[in-house]
């Protein structure tokens, strides 16, 4: 299948007069089908976030360099003009962020930012708009929706403002959404609502959805695909059920002992992954580079030090390591 | 039936209503619990009363003189309170009591008309930097900078003094003209805070044009503290505009009932009858006292800081 969104070796550099570039993103590639569900996995400022807001042009005009190519259905949406750019967001792809509360503009109702996109995107009219827009409330499990367009986001709980703010996302039935941490901001049972009403309207719409997160279990849920992010790279890429059978990164690895499992022994002390990102090597240096996770990783040879590990396809996965976890069934 | 579990949905829908009051309810609720706030408010609304009801409050005519007073008037004795005139003479033989109750509508004319100016102004000029930024920013940016080094009363007096026949319109443009920067600047900066907002990205992640993200998104976040400080400039115009009158720099006509200058006539006979300056100089302290306190409250009150 063609793919809906291709992300080749995008790299974003954030630039300083007088300072060196900071990398926030190295070299990412990876791809969404159309309707498919792909993680983007990784602790805060492996570049995730800067990865989407890259995707949907947003950095900053000044102070970065993107470099790459970001396309989507075959065009680079890095060549587009800022108007071309700007007539698809919301309408070709959009995006839904962490804090539902500031995302959403505090000083008008919530119905008038979701119509704000159907008049621009779906040329409709006022009335028709507003139809719509109690339809879209609806469909997001929003209560008595009709009364709700006038209300105010302070006025509303936290779970039905992330409702509103995928409302007004799937407004104009993007082919592709971003979600960045859509969760995060929200309690544990209204997590889960959440991540289930976001997987059951993406089926419903045939939407393309890219969930970026630091948390596994969403990922476990709800992924088809899942690139595991470190320090600005891929480090690992695997259909759901393959990277939890068997987590080849040692990262990876270590992010899943991470979690508390049911049919772990009592008492078991969780596994910790050492250090923090700030003790990373850089992947690329004059004299030859390194794994930027060989300060933490328990399993480092002496190579993990010298020579970036290059990205290795075998079958549906993509692995950057010298020295893999075995794989759960013995070869390696 | 109603079931138990839809009556006590019901009952969470009102409690959420409850805690979810507005903000400008909230403000509201703040503002008439706080003592200082009550003052400024009762002071504003009995000078703008005043000032509105004036013609048929005060007794008589501002410009007539009565010759039952300009029969004891003399240089070195002005008659005081007497039956029908109640603050007594004027250096002129006129009724002091409705100078007084008069004067107050030039002095709310002239403070409202050129705040409004200035915050009409103030707003385009920190809008337009604001929302654009780079060099548009910088240019207005720095004559704004220019305007606010130089004393505020001594930029009124060199506009004021500038026309060619002072007046009452010279008058408001000067006072205007001097809060036009402090305006632009605030706006200004509450409008770069809005750019760098979540919900402003997240509204560019949608589409919607540049137009309405500042129009619609940016704009009008950024307003709460230049409403404030309309209220605060309030104050200071009425000072400045008593002052530049006062000084001889607005309309000099002698019949003219207006604070500052009634003030400046006053001087004069000091040592005669301290009176005829004593009334418009508390006049113009309670109203610039008035407005500066409702102003401050109404910072208060606003500041999300102070809410829980």
């Amino acid at each position: 299948m063609t793919p809906l969104l291709e992300v080749e070796d995008l790299r974003v550099a954030f630039t300083r007069r007088g300072e060196p570039d900071t990398v926030a993103v190295d070299g990412v590639s990876f791809d969404v089908r159309p309707g498919e569900i792909v993680g983007l996995v990784g602790e805060s400022g492996c570049g995730k976030s800067v990865t989407s807001l890259a995707v949907m042009r947003l950095l900053p005009e000044r102070g970065n360099r993107v470099t790459g190519s970001i396309r989507m259905d075959g065009e680079d949406l890095l060549a587009l003009s800022d108007s071309a750019m700007r007539e698809r967001r919301g309408r070709d792809l959009s995006m839904i962020f962490q804090d539902p509360l500031s995302s959403l503009n505090p000083v008008i109702p919530v119905g008038l930012q979701v119509t704000e996109v159907l008049t621009r995107h779906r040329g409709m009219k006022k009335d028709a708009a507003r139809r719509e827009a109690a339809e879209l409330l609806e469909r997001v499990g929003i209560p008595d929706p009709r009364r709700r367009l006038d209300s105010y986001p302070h006025q509303m709980s936290g779970g039905m403002r992330q409702r509103a703010l995928i409302a007004i996302a799937l407004a104009c039935t993007p082919r592709l959404l971003i979600a960045d941490e859509p969760t995060t901001a929200l309690d544990v049972t209204i997590q889960a609502q959440i991540l289930d009403l976001l997987k059951q309207l993406v089926a419903e719409t045939g939407t393309a959805l890219v969930m970026i997160t630091h948390d596994l279990g969403v990922v476990a849920g709800l992924c088809d695909r899942v690139n595991v992010l470190y320090a600005g790279r891929i480090v690992e890429r695997a259909d759901r059920h393959e990277l939890f059978r068997s987590p080849r990164h040692p990262y990876t690895h270590g992010l899943l002992g991470s979690i508390p499992r049911l049919d772990g022994a009592p008492g078991e002390d969780l596994a910790a992954i050492s250090g923090s990102v700030n003790d990373n090597m850089p992947w690329a240096s004059p004299d030859g580079g390194a794994c930027a996770f060989t300060p933490r990783c328990p399993r480092a040879l002496e190579v993990c030090a010298r020579v970036t590990p290059a990205a290795e396809e075998t079958g549906t996965r993509v692995l950057r390591c010298h020295n893999p976890v075995p794989d759960a069934e013995g070869a390696v | 039936m109603t079931s138990l579990l839809e009556r006590r949905r019901r009952r969470v829908d009102e409690l959420a209503e409850a805690s979810g009051r507005s903000l400008t309810a909230d403000a509201f609720l703040r503002l008439r619990r706080n003592p200082v706030a009550i003052v400024g408010a009762v002071i504003v609304a009995l000078f703008v009363l005043v000032s509105i009801l004036a013609p048929w409050i005060a007794p008589h005519d501002a410009a007539t003189a009565f010759p039952e007073l300009q029969r004891t008037l003399r240089p070195d004795s002005i008659p005081g309170a007497q039956p029908g005139f109640p603050l007594g003479s004027d250096q002129n033989g006129r009724d002091f009591f409705s100078r007084m109750i008069l004067a107050s509508r030039q002095t709310l004319l002239v403070g409202v008309l050129a705040t409004l100016i200035g915050l009409v102004f103030g707003v385009l000029i920190g809008a337009l930097a604001g929302a654009f930024g780079g060099w548009v920013d910088t240019v207005l940016m720095r004559v704004t900078d220019v305007l606010l080094s130089i004393p505020s009363l001594l930029l009124a007096i060199s506009i004021a003094a500038l026309a060619a026949r002072p007046s009452q319109t010279t008058v408001i443009i000067a006072v205007a003209l001097v809060s036009v920067p402090i305006f632009a600047r605030l706006l200004r900066g509450s409008m770069l805070a809005q750019r760098e907002s979540d919900h402003v990205l997240a509204a560019t992640s949608l589409g919607v044009p540049r137009r309405a993200i500042v129009l619609r998104h940016m704009l009008p976040n950024a307003m709460g503290p230049v409403i404030v400080q309309a209220t605060l400039t309030l104050a200071t115009s009425i000072l400045d505009a008593a002052a530049l009158s006062f000084l001889g720099l607005g309309d000099g006509d002698p019949a003219r009932a207006e604070w500052g200058l009634m003030l400046a006539n006053a001087q004069a006979y000091l040592d005669v009858r301290p009176a005829l300056a004593f009334w418009p100089a508390i006049a113009i302290i309670l109203v610039a006292l008035g407005f500066t306190l409702l102003g401050e409250a109404l910072r208060e009150a606003l500041d999300p800081k102070g809410r829980r």
